[in-house]
């Protein structure tokens, strides 16, 4: 029979590798292995106690919880039956929650622990239809007495002694699943408040597998720690689809705070990480390279530079000296180990980056490191990626080119379009956002514009609709300038302003408070709050320098004029950031619309009123006086 | 090895919990008095907080408890034991834990090893099977590291397992000194002062570890607590203690009515810190 579905492939592999370990978490301390055998046991059970509970075909499970394997074992569960899963953000508001539950007609929720349960005990009598909330944390549910609540061990109780009476169920269930059923559905990071459900197949998930693992031969020896939202298609995609289909090892962290040192750990191989990722890591290292000693600051620059001098050749693909060669080892011993090491990067083999753009200055440090970094490009609707670099051909303009079994062609107004087995079968009980995502003969319409360089490289230039037209008429991405802002160890996140009717380009900047923070204590600079902290004139003035630095690489007419450090950090919470956190600059540019405003007179500072609600609802007023840096001559 | 998070590793081994009866105590340091015939009972699985003024004999109660200090007069039962005519270090014996106002850990061991000296009661080896670590000495050492991380993983503080208690923030200290009293596997715990300098959020943590505590392992608790509100929500009963007499015990709400209390305590200058 051929493996067209992800629970078919899970069967093959517990036939194939058996005792091999499949999945591991870390939990009290060791690593705890299960193997392919126990998964698809685990899997057999959790799925028939669904099934004993009333689970049907086309059914949608919700997900909430951190990664861990009963996440996953939620999810091939449901698709064993013939259903679904869903994963919900964490962090999603109460509202997000009760909107997918029900646009889901969800009958089942898998839980992690106490906060979860919580939240979905607030939303209770807005969720009419769900039946069953399963949780596998048990940590403070003792007192608990609600008849819907039911711990994870117990349905795979009860699926265990389903399979006693009806040994053949399973396999048969499995069976007639299809390739064209759906997998998962997936949130999209909507720039609009409700966020779209995207239909992902089977097939979808099958055939990205099959692209890039052609591109990239992952293998079953491979480490992959799973530690950004499963939620999330990017980790789906590497995680779930990438993992079933070559046998790799999947492994958990402890908790959000070990992340670190449980890459560490697991060493892992292959890693897909959004750019804040990779500049949280690059910061990181700029700070602890100041704070060493006088000597390692040395060799690091002294390796860097030839670092830098190395990648520049492969990026220009040159033939690598021997020299070179001998050089590269040098680097990578007397420095780069280390400080890779405590990355966890010191045995990847395939990093890559996705899900928004990464400046280029960031993408250079990690090739200078020896990093095998690569752009991918894709999004939900394609199942997460479409376009990635081939190793050896690699260029931090570029994406990369179409993976095989992916189609990729630029519509008349430049807009990207993507065809191939890995675009999604529309959103869920939305046909009218459906049809405005596809063009009339198939093409996912991925909403950035783009065009092909010589070497048949896409490059990315933004989302089309935030390309602006500067005031002399070029085009320019305002990405582009944010991401060069962000290389600075001191700057988190930026918003750039300036197309259409604006004069002259503007930003708001996040400071980074913890390196900030670290930065004023260094310079004996006292500080209260965030808000204080960015308002200091010391402050300011570094920032400054980043911005002049920034500016020297931009034509002039892109130039940032003025600038101001905002009040407060951009938050998922406060709808500034999606939940990816990308910049929703329409939001944030008509909620801030004051700031801009002052940004665009000639006023040096401006004062406002913030109102700040905290996560339990309460709201307070802050007045704040923001300065505003000018660079204009 | 599997440890599952369904496991429940304090519900064996521990020594049984029993009534804690305080009868006619009276406490005097030369001429002042301390305490002056107080009596009261704390049953098993119950959270009792004794609040009171600065100097009403607080901590004073607590240390008679845990046989640092001897009244001069009366008794404090714990099963068949007379606590007041114990020393202090019988009672991890009894399975009597408790934390300090100042955090008294070693700051220049590391998180683990603290909580791991939590364990020294239920460790029966000696120096030499423990340097050979082998056979029993190893299942032992294994069982008792088994049980610190359910302690680690109850009060989330993975991420700081392997960190110097020195460099970490007051508030963690807090947390892995509680870590340390748990890791005893204690019936009764006593807290002197458990949120002492904390802010709001790490008070919230640790009222519902504390909550965690009691409902889940079923440690009978007695907490000594200057914040009023946080006492009120999170007590089975409330003692109130001035100038070293009793002068209200009962659930909250009665206490919370009661006029003595009311003049003492809630009406005057400390009313203002609920």
């Amino acid at each position: 029979m051929t493996i067209d579905t992800l629970p078919k492939q899970l069967r093959e592999n517990a036939q194939r590798f058996g005792n091999k370990i499949a999945l591991r978490e870390k939990e009290y301390g060791i690593w705890q292995s299960i193997s392919w055998a126990q998964y698809l046991e685990r899997v057999q059970h959790f799925a028939l106690g669904l099934h004993s509970l009333g689970f049907k075909r086309g059914d949608i499970v919700g997900i909430i919880g951190d990664n861990r394997p009963e996440w996953v074992i939620t999810e091939l569960s449901a698709q064993s039956l013939g259903g679904a899963s869903i994963g919900i953000y964490q962090d999603s508001t109460t509202e997000e929650v009760a909107y997918i539950i029900s646009k889901c007609d969800m009958r089942f929720l898998v839980v992690e622990d106490q906060e979860q349960v919580d939240k979905i005990l607030d939303l209770w009598d807005e969720i009419k239809g769900v039946e069953k909330v399963i949780y596998y944390d048990p940590k403070g549910l003792r007192e608990y007495q609600h008849d819907f609540l039911m711990a994870f061990p117990e349905v795979e109780a009860l699926g265990a002694a389903f399979q006693q009476q009806n040994p053949s169920f399973y396999d048969q269930s499995v069976d007639q699943g299809k390739g064209a059923d759906i997998a998962i559905l997936s949130t999209t990071s909507g720039t609009t408040s409700r966020p779209k459900l995207a239909k992902i197949t089977h097939n979808n998930l099958i055939g990205m597998g099959v692209g890039l693992t052609s591109v990239d031969a992952f293998g079953a020896d491979d480490q992959f720690l799973s530690f950004l939202p499963l939620a999330w298609i990017g980790e789906q995609m590497i995680s779930v689809a990438c993992g079933m289909r070559v046998g790799f090892a999947l492994s958990f962290p402890e908790e959000t705070g070990t992340v670190q040192s449980d890459l560490r750990e697991i060493g892992p191989r292959i890693i897909f990480a959004p750019p804040r990722i990779w500049e949280n890591m690059l910061s990181q290292v700029q700070v602890k390279i100041e704070d060493t000693s006088w000597l390692k600051r040395r060799v690091f620059d002294w390796s860097m530079r030839h670092g830098y001098r190395l990648a520049d050749k492969r990026f220009a693909k040159q033939e690598l000296t021997t020299q070179d060669r001998w050089l590269q080892r040098f680097l990578h011993w007397i420095c780069f180990a280390s400080i890779l090491d405590q990355l966890g990067l010191r045995y990847m083999k395939w990093a890559y980056t996705g899900g928004a753009a990464l400046g280029p200055d960031v993408f250079r440090f990690f090739h200078g490191m020896g990093v095998n970094l690569k752009q991918g490009y894709g999004q939900t609707e394609t199942t997460g990626i479409c376009v990635v670099h081939a190793d050896g051909d690699i260029k931090f303009q570029t994406v990369g080119k179409a993976m095989p079994g992916a189609e990729i062609k630029i519509d008349p107004s430049g807009e990207i379009l993507a065809k191939g087995t890995m675009c999604f079968a529309g959103y869920y009980q939305n046909e009218e956002a459906t049809a405005e995502s596809m063009t009339a003969d198939g093409w996912v319409r991925t909403g950035d514009a783009g065009y092909f360089d010589d070497d048949g490289h896409l490059i990315v230039i933004d989302r089309a609709k935030d390309v602006m037209t500067l005031h002399d008429g070029t085009k320019f991405s305002p990405q582009f300038i944010e991401n060069k802002l962000k290389f600075s160890q001191y700057i988190r996140e930026a918003v750039v302003f300036g197309g259409g009717d604006l004069p002259y380009v503007t930003a708001f900047i996040n400071i980074d408070f913890g390196n900030v923070g670290k930065w004023a204590e260094n310079h004996q600079l006292a500080y209260t709050t965030y808000t204080d902290l960015a308002q200091k004139p010391e402050v300011y003035a570094l920032v400054l320098q980043d911005v002049e630095r920034t500016n020297a690489d931009l034509p002039n007419a892109a130039k940032i004029q003025r600038f101001l450090l905002l009040h407060k950090e951009l938050d998922a919470d406060d709808a500034e950031l999606t939940r990816t956190r990308k910049v929703r600059r329409g939001y944030i540019a008509k909620n801030y619309q004051e700031i801009l405003d002052g940004l665009y007179s000639d006023k040096n500072s401006i004062d406002i009123q913030s109102v700040i609600t905290y996560q339990d609802g309460r709201t307070a007023t802050l007045n704040v006086t923001l300065r505003i840096e000018s660079l204009r001559k | 090895m599997r440890v599952s998070k369904f496991d429940r590793p304090y519900e064996s081994g521990r020594p049984e919990r029993h009534q804690l009866r305080v009868e006619n105590i009276s406490l005097s340091f030369g001429g002042v008095r301390a305490l002056t015939d107080v009596s009261l009972t704390c049953e098993p699985g119950e959270i009792l907080a004794i609040i009171g003024p600065n100097g009403a004999g607080k901590t004073s109660m607590l240390n008679c408890i845990c046989g640092l200090y001897h009244p001069q007069k009366g008794r404090i039962m714990y099963g068949n034991h007379n606590l007041a005519r114990t020393s202090s270090h019988h009672l991890p014996k009894m399975g009597i834990a408790r934390t300090f106002q100042n955090i008294e850990l070693f700051r220049h061991m590391t998180v683990l090893n603290n909580l791991m000296l939590g364990r020294h009661v239920h460790m029966k080896k000696n120096i030499l099977t423990a340097l050979l670590y082998w056979g029993w000495a190893e299942r032992e050492e294994i069982e008792n590291r088994r049980f610190v991380e359910h302690v680690i993983d109850l009060l989330e503080i993975q991420h700081i397992r392997k960190q110097m208690v020195g460099s970490l923030a007051y508030g963690l200290q807090k947390r892995v000194e509680l870590g340390r009293a748990l890791a005893m596997n204690p019936g009764l715990i006593l807290l002197d002062e458990p949120m002492a300098g904390m802010n709001v959020e790490e008070k919230e943590d640790m009222a519902r570890f504390i909550l965690d505590i009691n409902e889940e392992w079923g440690i009978t608790t007695i907490l000594i607590e200057h914040d009023m509100g946080v006492v009120m929500d999170i007590s089975d009963r409330v003692a109130v203690l001035e100038f070293g007499r009793l002068i209200g015990i009962g659930t909250p709400d009665e206490v919370r009515e009661n006029p003595d209390v009311i003049r003492a305590y809630l009406g005057q200058d400390h009313g203002g810190r609920s």
